[in-house]
């Protein structure tokens, strides 16, 4: 690729040589057809992606009052942003929620895999088949469900309750975001564990030989091959979980309609805030501001991420 | 392999060769663990097909994980496909069209994308890549308040556009499509076709196409279940419950049934609307399951 690219850069200096016309004009072909097939692609991805971005910065300077209407700002918006104790809280929860509920689901997916690749479980297929499913199941109708279950109107906490006597409620403000987690780790547990899994499926079976004739056990195994080859899905399912974690928006905002009290406020996760803010409150420049200010902090975490993990697997 | 086979053979007592690294022990306990996690994963599914099959009085007094007293499976779903003058079939039908239309599509632009990004040359094609990749960890809400704005002027709010668009754009299917492309079409057999004076749509179309197949399926599947389950871009793209996807009427259904006092008794329907609306995707999953796991190790080796 690089000596194409030297060839292209070089065309223009040969003007001079009898070859030098055609070459540049077959250069300057070869872009455009290039272009022509990216090109349906790009355009779309400008009206959905950067135009709405470059819009997003152009709102956020501006604020919208109940009297004088919209008028320009600057970065007041940002500036109200860092010190708005609802934006705060909810940034902290989705903080809080990302440390505690990823690391449990990566676990509970690697685990899980190495299960599945071991070949010591009987019924396999059926498990990893059935595993995977949730993440075939909309949020809507998982909330819809874990809601009804856990709810204490319908639910299997009425039973209970009635049965044992007690009143516990999982949708009472200080659990709801344990029931949330829930939730959410059933959904995608299953898909981080497929992607160990095909990581697991592409180790060289003479890796797996090597080990056995050097009397390798099964954990020496996992610890010296299996989980070093799956450095590359670790940095992918690490990168995709936060990402989703930090966007959680589904679960809050179809819960309340279920369950009441359950602590869920209108801020209750920053995307929560930002809905609300941009299409019930009105205020779209400080939504939008919100809004980047999130995308920032989530794009941020996900390439140190990468880097981090890009860089130990350089240094292995 | 022949040098690796005797020490192998040497190295186990003959009363347990039949356990070899392909086929070790079963273990119980592994298994039984193992089972739990399924049967948590399973749990809700069970439960949703036991409830739809109880009518309202029986849903709302019967033990969760127990058949009500009548099985009202068939007379719920006819409710369904009846209730507010069938629009349950207007939102599949919607929704039909969102997942048909919007994955072929994307899938198409993804591969045609990816095939020229990996195999032609053109000035600007880094910076193109790096804006495009940059852009699969930009959160869907930072571009959604500016989309909707941006398509209500357009005067494309509230119609079908509005869903589809977003849609057809496929950052991480360009992604796949790329690494994919870049090892799967050999450039030789490109050149070879070029040389016999061949168009580079028509390669693209006749030679490399085929050879994306695979990949093609996979981000085909991704984009199924993403537009499928799609819930934010349709509830703040669209106010007519007449262009609704399945996510966003069931979603409306259950409001209408949890509504304090006065709401309308009506959980058998959310119910049993829901587990229609699932069945089409486990059994894509379940059929397709393959390709997702071909699709997913393509995604994580690039890294």
């Amino acid at each position: 690729m690089s000596e194409t690219v030297a060839h292209t850069a070089r065309a223009p200096l040969s003007v001079a040589s009898p070859g030098g016309d055609q070459l540049r004009r077959r250069a300057k072909k070869k872009r455009q057809i290039g272009w022509a097939f990216v090109a349906p692609f790009g355009g779309l991805f400008a009206l959905v992606f950067v135009i709405p971005i470059l819009y997003s910065g152009y709102l956020s300077l501006f604020q919208e009052r109940m009297v004088g209407g919209t008028s320009f700002v600057g970065l007041a918006n940002y500036l109200k942003l860092v010190q708005d104790p609802q934006f705060l809280d909810g940034l902290y929860r989705v903080f809080r929620f990302t440390l505690i509920q990823v690391p449990i689901m990566l676990a509970l997916a690697l685990v899980l895999a190495l299960a599945l690749d071991s070949k010591r479980l009987h019924g396999a297929k059926f498990m990893r088949i059935s595993t995977f499913l949730p993440y075939a199941v909309p949020a809507i109708v998982s909330t819809l469900m874990w809601g009804f279950m856990l709810g204490v109107r319908y639910g299997l906490f009425k039973n209970l309750n009635d049965w044992l006597g007690t009143a516990v409620d999982p949708f009472q403000p200080s659990t709801t975001l344990i029931s949330i987690g829930v939730m959410v780790t059933w959904a995608f547990t299953g898909y981080n564990m497929l992607i160990f899994y095909s990581g697991l499926k592409a180790v060289p079976h003479e890796l797996y030989e090597a080990a056995a004739i050097d009397g390798a056990g099964e954990f020496r195994v996992i610890r010296a091959i299996k989980l070093p080859a799956l450095r590359g899905s670790l940095v992918v399912t690490v990168v995709f979980s936060i990402i989703g974690t930090f966007q959680m928006f589904n679960e809050p905002q179809i819960l309340p309609s279920m369950v009441a009290n359950s602590g869920i406020t209108t801020y209750y996760t920053p995307n929560l805030y930002v809905y609300n803010l941009a299409f019930t409150g009105g205020q779209q420049g400080y939504a939008a501001a919100l809004a980047l200010v999130m995308a920032a902090i989530t794009i941020a975490i996900a390439y140190a991420v990468q880097i981090r993990g890009m860089k130990r697997a350089f240094d292995q | 392999m022949t040098t690796t086979a005797s020490p192998t053979r040497l190295a186990r007592p003959p009363a347990r060769r039949r356990y070899t690294i392909d086929n070790p022990r079963k273990s119980r306990t592994l298994t039984f663990l193992t089972a739990l996690f399924t049967f948590y994963c399973l749990l809700p599914l069970v439960w949703l097909v036991i409830n739809s099959t109880k009518s309202q009085p029986d849903f709302a007094s019967s033990f969760g994980f127990a058949f009500g007293t009548r099985f009202a499976l068939f007379d719920n779903i006819a409710e369904v496909f009846t209730y507010d003058g069938g629009i349950f079939v207007r939102w599949f039908l919607n929704t039909l069209l969102y997942v048909g239309v919007g994955a072929v599509t994307s899938t198409f632009l993804a591969a045609l994308g990816g095939y020229a990004l990996a195999k032609l040359e053109f000035t600007g094609k880094k910076v193109f890549l790096f804006v495009v990749l940059g852009s699969i960890s930009v959160p869907g809400i930072a571009l959604a308040i500016p989309q909707f704005l941006l398509f209500a002027r357009l005067g494309l709010t509230n119609t079908p556009w509005a869903v589809l668009i977003p849609s057809f754009v496929n950052p991480f299917g360009l992604y796949l499509m790329w690494v994919f492309a870049a090892e799967a079409v050999p450039t030789g057999l490109l050149e070879a076709a070029k040389i016999d004076g061949a168009g580079e749509f028509r390669i693209f179309m006749q030679i490399a196409l085929p050879m994306l197949v695979p990949a093609t399926v996979t981000v085909l599947l991704f984009s199924f279940v993403s537009i499928w389950n799609n819930y934010f871009l349709p509830l703040i793209m669209l106010k007519d419950p007449n262009w609704y996807p399945l996510t966003i009427g069931i979603n409306q259904w259950n409001k209408l049934a949890s509504t304090a006092g006065n709401g309308a008794l009506l959980q058998n329907l959310v119910v049993t609307s829901s587990l229609l609306t699932i069945i089409p995707l486990i059994v894509a999953f379940i059929t397709l399951q393959r390709f997702w796991q071909s699709g997913l190790a393509l995604g994580a080796v690039k890294e």
